[in-house]
């Protein structure tokens, strides 16, 4: 037994050392590409990060191109697969560290989806998850250096928030026919009050798609370009880029930290909407 | 393609003001042409994303609702499953457990009682033993007493007797040798005697 937890414990350690290797290397990678980048000239390009580019030769993006965001859309799949599919084959009572990972996201989202848009939300629970998960995977794959990001991208998220917004109208409509409308009838306002309050409350309704998609089109395409910007002053200054060099590390931090939220929030802000479709009445 | 053109055009007239600030500042070449101001508004490159966004997404369904969450769901029932197994389980010998426990404590209660009745048993036996063991020795005590006492009153009657006619032969013999050639009144000596003995 004592042997044994020791091999496993030498194992371990190895394996920590690996992983630590490879963020040491990916970090170099991603500094010296960008040394390299702006070795030539000094311009700073923040943008060109975002350009959907075709990946075997140089022709326009038609509509069935193999392109970088292609690439980064399938590896988002991969990454979804590998955490939710290859980290619980175990099917194990007690589980794996992978299957526990596997399990805690299950279990984070089923319970928000329960908590804020109610119990008869189940149904729609994998719709909810398939959301979380692809946002979720893409705004990490998107931090490793020289990724493309697919949440950066407006027609990426617009059809994300089109599609929530319009599988909430019908729903709503089927659900409750056309009491769906008392959402924008607030019956506790006084009766003058009522008239006005519906317009707002029109308005709004069709600005949710709008802010739905843009709140994480733009949270992640700014720290992305911010990141770039500094990253050009470094490769700039020579010597001195350690200054921004310190500066990039500080704002990936951030950007993980947003990469997550912002997936989160995007799935909370769906359970709302959806919780209104099912649960109309103020 | 035109249209392409035209969107690139317009991407770069309205979010292109900084960059190329920057580019006129630094005076690089870097094209005009083949940046555009902001690439998320090359609409000539959404029907692909979005093309491609629709496929990833709904392989993502099609893994999540066919493998991924029934297999999810089927652990986390199995594990409750399980835990509810266990505590039932010892719940069960919990209480077998407690029932032992009162059995052991009946059968001692029983044996403890058991005994005293035994012990008590005994005890009555051996004193209702004893008690006969000391009656017929009192009243083999009391026969003996009485014959005892039957002796002592011959022996002393056979003693006084002795002693009378004792008495009455040396009165004889005294009066004899006090008065010799007289005549000796035997019966009046025996009178004499036996008054005395009798006073």
């Amino acid at each position: 037994m004592a042997t044994e937890s020791t091999n496993s414990e030498t194992k371990r350690g190895a394996g920590r050392f690996i992983a630590f290797a490879f963020f040491a290397a990916g970090i170099l990678a991603f500094i010296l590409a960008l040394m390299d980048d702006y070795a030539g000239g000094l311009a700073i390009h923040p943008m060109d990060q975002f350009v959907v580019s075709p990946l075997f030769g140089d022709g326009p993006v038609g509509i069935f191109s193999i392109t970088n965001a292609t690439l980064w859309f399938a590896l988002a799949v991969l990454a979804v697969v590998l955490l939710m599919v290859t980290g619980t084959r175990g099917r194990a009572v007690i589980p794996s560290r992978s299957q526990s990972i596997a399990e805690l996201v299950y279990g984070f989202v089923r319970n928000m989806v329960e908590d804020v848009a109610g119990k008869d939300a189940l149904p729609y629970f994998p719709y909810i998850f398939t959301l979380f998960l692809y946002i979720l995977c893409a705004n990490f794959l998107g931090l490793i250096p020289t990724a493309f990001t697919t949440t950066s991208h407006i027609a990426v998220t617009a059809v994300l928030a089109l599609a929530v917004f319009l599988t909430v109208t019908i729903l709503g409509f089927v659900k409750n026919g056309a009491s769906f409308l008392s959402l924008f009838w607030v019956s506790s306002a006084p009766l003058v009050l009522r008239p006005i309050l519906a317009i707002i409350e029109l308005i709004s309704y069709f600005v949710r798609p709008v802010s739905h998609s843009i709140r994480l089109a733009g949270n992640i395409m700014a720290g992305h370009a911010v990141l770039k910007v500094f990253a050009g002053f470094a490769g700039a200054l020579g010597v001195a880029g350690i200054a921004p060099v310190i500066g990039i590390v500080a704002i990936y931090a951030l950007e993980v930290l947003v990469a997550a939220i912002q997936a989160y929030v995007f799935t909370i802000l769906t359970c709302v909407y959806l919780k209104d479709a099912l649960h109309p009445h103020h | 393609m035109a249209d392409e053109a035209e969107n690139a055009g317009h991407g770069e007239d309205a979010h292109g003001g900084v960059e190329a600030g920057l580019e006129v500042a630094i005076g690089t070449d870097h094209g005009a042409a083949d940046a555009p101001g902001m690439p998320q508004l090359d609409f000539a490159t959404f029907d692909n994303q979005i093309l491609w966004l629709v496929i990833a997404l709904i392989a993502i369904f099609l893994i999540l609702s066919k493998v991924a969450l029934p297999r999810i769901s089927a652990v986390i029932a199995e594990r409750q499953g399980t835990l509810t197994n266990d505590l039932a389980a010892a719940e069960d010998l919990k209480r077998q457990a407690t029932e032992a426990e009162e059995s052991y404590n009946t059968a001692l209660a029983n044996a403890r009682a058991e005994a005293q009745k035994i012990a008590e048993e005994t005890r009555a036996d051996i004193q209702a033993q004893l008690q006969t063991e000391i009656d017929k020795a009192d009243a083999e005590i009391a026969a003996k007493t009485a014959e005892s006492t039957d002796r002592i009153a011959e022996i002393q009657a056979g003693a006084v007797a002795t002693a009378e006619e004792v008495a009455r032969d040396v009165a004889a013999e005294i009066v004899r040798a006090l008065a010799p050639g007289q005549d000796v009144d035997t019966s009046a000596i025996e009178a004499a005697v036996s008054s005395r003995v009798q006073g």
